[in-house]
Formats: structure tokens, sequence, C-alpha cells
């Protein structure tokens, strides 16, 4: 905002037009501040006030002291990022919730993908994270309504398919993306973290917005991740649900080295 | 053992007199009535005492044979229920979470033989196991074949055959994997596709034929199954019988050993031996596929979805044996050439064309060319062990290496996530595995196939070592060897072609091995036969890098002033 005011004139190669430029250039300059005046009131008046009018919040205050300890090392003092890690302005509640309910924050490591692990922090004190986190920028919220159970399955399905399976693979077992990346494994995720996996795009995912698929589409879709999961394999075992590859292993060392095994028994015999 | 020894067991199992008049005159009187009708009982006798060899390794061709029973038992079963056609419909079945989903009626009856039908998936497991243990134990049969040296003079013809029957069990494979119509098949066809479009001039031309227009078109399902079911399956049927045919009629290799020679066969005789030795591991075979079926999922096609060109799922890979094209694909750089308005997409000829083109005509023609290069033209119906030909069984291990790293490439993305490496890091090490690990491989096979020929040299020429330290009178130590037993011995000096009275001056005859003598050293014989000619002068060269002399070992006792 401030870059505006110095406003050098430019010499004119022909002095008849000079007075008239001149007088544009005052003029314009003029409707440039008016209209930075009308939007800087506007943003004052509309915009969400949070920093000063909830600081006093005591779980603000208690979220800002974890995220002093657990976070800012790497986040900065006020979450506004730094060369390791990115800011946290405006990411909202939900990243927050997943990043730190999935332990994937804080970060054992710097790698190319943040790993899964026990979380570090208790229920409440996630709360007072993402509320921190929240404070300082709009974002997306923890979501509330995950009410799956109810959702059309076999859509939710077909959604899986042409979104999701191309990274975490047709039965959600994950899959491996560039330079040690990967989409990992769902079978963990509960159903509020898949959902805000899909609205706030954590690490490698994309965000899926409402408009892309709607929440009554993400509850289909997680209702169709939690039954796949929880059914049975009627053909026996899973074999880690990858596809061939685990069948080429079975194949080779259970079928064809135990039938040689059994050759070489009748061949002793001989 | 001997066919002695295997009439002696049959006859001591009909001891009882009282059932041993019924039984006899049972078998009589069926012999009188075919003979009656067919004039065969000679011929039937003489199959009846058809003696095998006994080796647990001549067994493995078995396991392809019995597996192809299985598979046309179960194939029978499946096509009662399977609908061969992509017409669209919508999923009324018993699985909940494609209810309602629009899918081919191929698509559909699968999952309507999967979860509908009484003994359904068992039976599409059977299936799709047997398919994998058909192909899998062709190639350990091949490996066997191949590393004993079993194709040569005269059974080159029977190799090639088998090398089109594992060819042909590829493309039926692939075909019967394709017709479910699922996400992972449809994949598969679509690269199939893109392979055969890759072809310069025809490839957009076959692809129309074989697909009936445009990718996916309303075609291809309906023609794959009438290959599946009937083209390649008769065409199997046929080449199996001839190949079987041909062995019954060549009588079956063995390896060299005490009493065996290039003109008998020692082992046990088809009736009642072999019958029931083989019968026995009909069932074992069976046992095996139906035990894998009913313990090990395979081939989750209600998992996997419908097929859509709009979704691919992640770790789509083909079964197995297309499992090295695959990686092929993968591992290829990404190169195109501009011509003409044309582009030539070598980053999918190559791999997905040019070297599997390559790589099945050199394995046909590898009798030919060992048979070419060493000029070996004599009978061979003794075997090697691989040991004793260490460059052929280099280059089979080397091949191999070749081959596994391109399995290994098919699968990057399942071992870079499971074993948390970098995708790109891990297409690169493979990238350099594949063209710098095959001749180390050849290099290590053939050391060790020197080294263990050295063994056996020893072991014949010292005997073995007892560990007994005896001092000599002149104050030197030797270490007390003892000869092998005789029959032990008898056998290893028959594999090696070792001949004790000619020890030391014998080295130069055993190298040479197939029987061809050393080049004579008179000078006019040599420019007679002075190679000319490019192709005459890598013959020669070939024909050196072939022959791998033994190494001499040395003489064991010490010299007593030492």
């Amino acid at each position: 905002m401030t870059k505006v005011e110095p406003v050098t004139p430019v010499e004119s190669a022909e002095p008849a037009r000079a007075g008239r430029s001149r007088r544009r250039r005052i003029a314009s300059l003029g409707v440039l501040v008016a209209a930075l005046g009308t939007i800087a009131t506007l943003y004052a008046g509309l915009a969400p006030a949070a920093s000063s009018a909830s600081n006093n919040d005591p779980a603000i205050q208690a979220g800002r002291q974890l995220f002093l300890q657990g976070c800012s090392t790497c986040h900065g003092l006020n979450a506004e990022g730094g060369a390791r890690a990115p800011s946290l302005i405006g990411v909202g509640a939900a990243a927050v919730d997943f990043q730190v309910g999935t332990g994937r924050m804080p970060a054992q490591a710097h790698g190319p993908e943040m790993p899964r692990k026990r979380p570090v922090y208790d229920e409440t004190q996630i709360q007072e994270l993402a509320t921190y986190v929240a404070s300082l920028g709009a974002g997306p919220a923890i979501p509330t309504n995950l009410d799956y159970q109810s959702a059309d399955v076999a859509y939710g399905g077909a959604l899986f398919r042409t979104n999701c399976a191309q990274c975490h693979n047709f039965a959600g077992s994950g899959g491996a993306l560039t330079y040690g990346k990967y989409a990992p494994s769902l079978s963990d995720a509960t159903p509020r973290q898949i959902y805000e996996a899909m609205i706030t795009g954590p690490e490698n995912m994309p965000v899926f917005g409402d408009k892309q698929i709607t929440p009554p589409e993400k509850l289909a879709i997680i209702d169709y991740v939690k039954t796949i999961k929880a059914e049975p394999n009627p053909g026996g075992a899973g074999l880690g649900r990858v596809g061939p590859v685990t069948e080429t292993a079975v194949s080779w060392l259970v079928g064809i080295g135990g039938l040689v095994i059994i050759t070489m028994w009748i061949g002793s015999k001989a | 053992m001997s066919a002695k020894k295997a009439d002696a067991n049959g006859g001591a199992a009909l001891t009882r007199p009282e059932n041993q008049g019924a039984a006899e005159k049972a078998t009589r009187g069926t012999l009188k009535y075919v003979d009656d009708q067919f004039g065969s009982a000679s011929f039937l006798k003489r199959s009846m005492d058809k003696v095998f060899p006994d080796h647990w390794s001549f067994m493995l061709g078995e396991i392809a044979l019995y597996s192809f029973v299985i598979l046309l038992l179960s194939g029978v079963y499946l096509t009662l229920f399977f609908h061969a056609s992509q017409n669209v419909v919508q999923y009324n079945g018993s699985y909940q979470p494609l209810r309602g989903v629009q899918m081919t009626e191929a698509y559909a009856s699968t999952l309507h033989i999967s979860f509908d039908v009484r003994g359904g998936l068992l039976m599409r497991q059977i299936h799709h196991w047997a398919a994998l243990i058909f192909v899998t134990s062709i190639v350990v049969h091949m490996f066997r074949v191949f590393f004993t040296g079993a194709f040569r003079k005269p059974r080159t013809i029977n190799w090639h055959i088998g090398t089109i029957l594992m060819i042909l069990g590829i493309l039926e494979g692939f075909a019967g994997y394709s017709l479910p119509d699922d996400l992972l098949s449809g994949t598969g066809l679509r690269i199939a596709y893109s392979v055969a479009e890759s072809i310069p001039v025809v490839g957009t031309y076959v692809c129309y034929f074989l697909f009936g227009g445009n990718y996916p078109g309303q075609d291809i399902i309906s023609r794959l199954f009438i290959i599946h079911v009937l083209l390649v399956p008769g065409i199997l049927l046929a080449l199996i019988s001839a190949h079987m045919m041909i062995l019954w009629h060549q009588k079956h290799t063995d390896f060299p050993g005490p009493g065996k020679t290039e003109d008998n066969v020692i082992g046990t005789k088809f009736y009642p031996g072999f019958f029931l030795k083989t019968n026995g591991f009909l069932f074992m075979v069976f046992g095996m596929i139906t035990a894998l079926a009913a313990f090990a999922q395979i081939n989750p096609v209600w998992l996997y979805g419908p097929y859509n060109a709009g979704q691919v799922s992640a770790g789509s890979q083909p079964d197995w044996y297309i499992l090295f094209l695959e990686g092929s694909l993968r591992m290829m750089p990404n190169w195109e050439t501009h011509i003409w308005h044309h582009t030539i997409s070598w980053n999918i000829l190559i791999p997905g064309v040019i070297l599997p083109g390559i790589m099945f005509n050199l394995l046909a023609l590898y009798p030919n060319i060992e048979a070419w290069v060493t000029k070996d033209k004599a009978y061979h119906n003794l075997l090697d062990r691989p040991r004793d030909v260490p460059v052929r069984t280099g280059l089979g291990v080397m091949s191999l290496t070749f081959y596994m790293v391109l399995v290994a490439g098919g699968a990057n993305d399942i071992l870079a996530s499971t074993f948390h490496w970098s995708l790109q890091a891990t297409t690169w090490v493979l990238r350099v595995l594949l063209i710098a690990l095959p001749p180390i491989a050849f290099k290590v096979t053939k050391r060790f196939c020197l080294g263990l020929q050295h063994h056996d040299e020893a072991l014949l020429h010292h005997g073995v070592e007892t560990g007994i330290i005896r001092r000599l009178p002149s104050g030197a130590y030797i270490e007390v060897e003892e000869p092998l037993p005789a029959k032990k011995a008898e056998t290893l000096a028959k594999q090696i072609g070792y001949d004790p009275h000619h020890h030391g001056d014998g080295h130069a005859a055993i190298a040479a091995g197939d029987g061809h003598e050393p080049a004579p050293a008179d000078g006019h014989t040599q420019t007679v036969t002075r190679p000319v000619g490019v192709l005459a002068k890598a013959r020669t060269k070939l024909e050196d890098f072939w022959d791998e002399p033994r190494e001499p070992v040395p003489d064991t006792q010490p010299h007593p002033e030492n």
C-alpha cells in the first residue's frame, strides 16, 4: 500500500502535449488514492478482527503456549513460516487437527513425506492448538457433520475411484509418488481425518473444495473407504490388497516352491 | 531304481494268489477286448513297459500339464456363468458397495460368479491360481531343460514347441486377465492398445482391427473371450499333444551315471510305477492349487471396480508373466522422434515390441545358436550338469538376471512405497542394474561353475579330505585323503567325462567338451579351415568364448623332500 505514493513525472518528448498529460496523471492519482481508501475502510470493517478481539480467549492462550513450545522452532514465533516450514496463517483448524491428530506434526525429521505416527498431544491440546492457529487467519474449520453411514456407498466408490484411487490405490492401501513421497494407506485414518484431508490438502494431496466434491459426496467417499476396510476378504487372505505383485510372490514362493519341494520328495522315494 | 527293481515292486503288490488270478483275468480280458477292436495290444504292451527316469527335476513339466487340466475344468465351469459382453447394465447383485453402479455385463457377470454362484469364487480363484502356476511351471521346466542341455539334438524342435507353448500361455493368461473388464484389466488392455499403436505404419490399423475402433470400443471383450476359450486353448492342446508325443517317441533324457549311456533309459516302467507316481502327483498339484484358492484371495475384481477410461488405480500391475513388459515400459526413457508429421514412440516401441521380440527369439533359437557355435552335431540323450557347461549356465543366469531386473522395474512403485525409497531413484538404480548386473552375473556364475568343476576333479583325483594329519618321516605333514566310494566315483567320472588313466594329458580332450577335437597343430590343415567372411570369423570367436578349459588339479602327494 505504501508503494503507491512516489509518482515521478516522466519527461515527455512533445512539449505541446505535456500539460494535458500532467493533468491526466494527477487525476488518475486521485482516483487511485480514493479507491485504495475505500478498500482499506471496507477491509477494516469486514475482515474478521480475530487477533484483537479474542486474544483473551484462554484456549487461544493455551494453544499459543503449546505452539511456542512445540511448533515455533520451524513455523516461526508468529506462525509466519520460515525456511523449514510453511506459514500457518490461514490454514485453519482442520489442518491443525489433521496434522497433529495423525501425529504427522510435530515432525520427527525433515523428509519428503511426514509419516503417520502416534500423536504427541492429547485431544484437548490439539483443540487448543487448532483454536490458536484458526485465530491467526480464516481457514477450513474442523468438520462437525460426519454422519457418513447414511451416505450412498456405491456412489462414494465411484467418486473414490475417480478422485482418490490413482494415488491411494483401489482399496486405499496407499501408493508411491515422486521422489520418496507417497500417498499413505487410509486404513488408520478416521472419518474426520479423511474429511479434513480432503478440505485442507495435506502435503502432496490436492484440496477437494466443496464445489468440486460436495460435503454429501465427501461423506459418501468416507463411507466407501470405511466399508471396504471393514468388509472381510471373501477369497481368503487379502495379500495386502495391492494387486498382482503380492500374488506373484505367493505363486512363486508358495505355489511353485511348494510343488518343487513335492517333486523332490517324490524323487527321493524313487 | 532300475527297471528290474520296478518290476519286482510291481509284482510284490499282487502277491495274494486269490486276487492275482482275478486281476490278471480282468486285465487280460480288457486288453483282449481292446486288441480285438484296434489290434493294438503290442502298442499298449510297449507303452505300458515304457521306462521313465526318476530324477525329481523331470516332473516339473508335469506341473504345467496338470495345471492345464485344472484350467480346462475350472474354465468350463466359469463359462457357464460368464457373459462376454460390453453392454452396459446396472448391477443389482449382492455385493453392496457396487449396487446401482453402471458396468458392462462382463464385469457384472464376474461379480455374479464371485458372490452369487455356488462355488463361483472358489472356482475363479482356482482358475486364476492355476493360470499363474501353469505359466510359472512352464518357466521352471524350461530352466531345467535349458541348464541341463536337454534342448540339444534331437530335441531342438521340441524346445521350439515348448517356447511357443510358453508364449501362448502368456497370451492366454493376459486374455483371461482382461475378460472381467474391471479397472485393473482395462488398464492393462489400454497399455496393450498403446503398445500395438506404437508399431510404425501399421500400428493404428492393428489397433482398429483388434478393438473394432477406438479404445475401448464394444468388441474387445467378446473377441478376447473366443480367443481365450477356444482358439488359444485349442492350439495349446494340439501343441501339448505334439510336445508329449515327441517326448514319448524320443524317450526321456537322463543324467549320466552308472550303466547309463546315450542309448538306454534306466528308471521306472510306465505301468505301474510311473503311472501311480504321476497320478499321485496330479492330485498333489490339484491340492496345492485348491489350497491356494481356498486361503489366498486373488484378483479381487469387486475392489477394483468396473472399468472406466477416466479412472486408474495406484499400483496397477499385470500378472507376473507380463510384469517384465510393464517393467521395460516403466524403465524406458521418454524418447520420441517426429518425422514427416509422424511420431515414432521409441519409448513404447522399444520396450513393448522390440525388446520382447528379441528376448523371445533368442530364447526360441538358443539351441540352434549353441549348436552352430559349438559345431556340435551329435545326438545327446545324456544331460549336462549346469557346472559342466559354464558358459551356457552363465548365459542362462545372465538372461535371468536381466529378466528379473525388468520384473522388479514393473513393481517399482510397490518397491518404492514398501521400502520408502524414492520412486525416481528406484527407477534409475534399476536402469543401471539392467545394464550392469547381467555381465556380472555371467562372470560370477561361470566362476562358480569352474570352482565346482575343480572341486569335482579334485575329489576324483585326490579323494575326500579326512581331516587326519600325518607326519612323514622327513618331517613334512600331509593330510590323509580317502578315495571316493566306488559308485559315487563312477557317477562323478561319467558326469564330468573324467578319465583316470589319462589324467593330466586328458584335460585338452575334456575341455573340448562335446566330442569335438582340438584344432590340429598341422599348419596345412589350419590354412584350409581359416575362417573366411564376417560370419565365419564371428563363429570362431564365439567358439573360443564358448570353450572353457577345465582347470588342472595339482597332484596330491607332496614330494618327501618337501
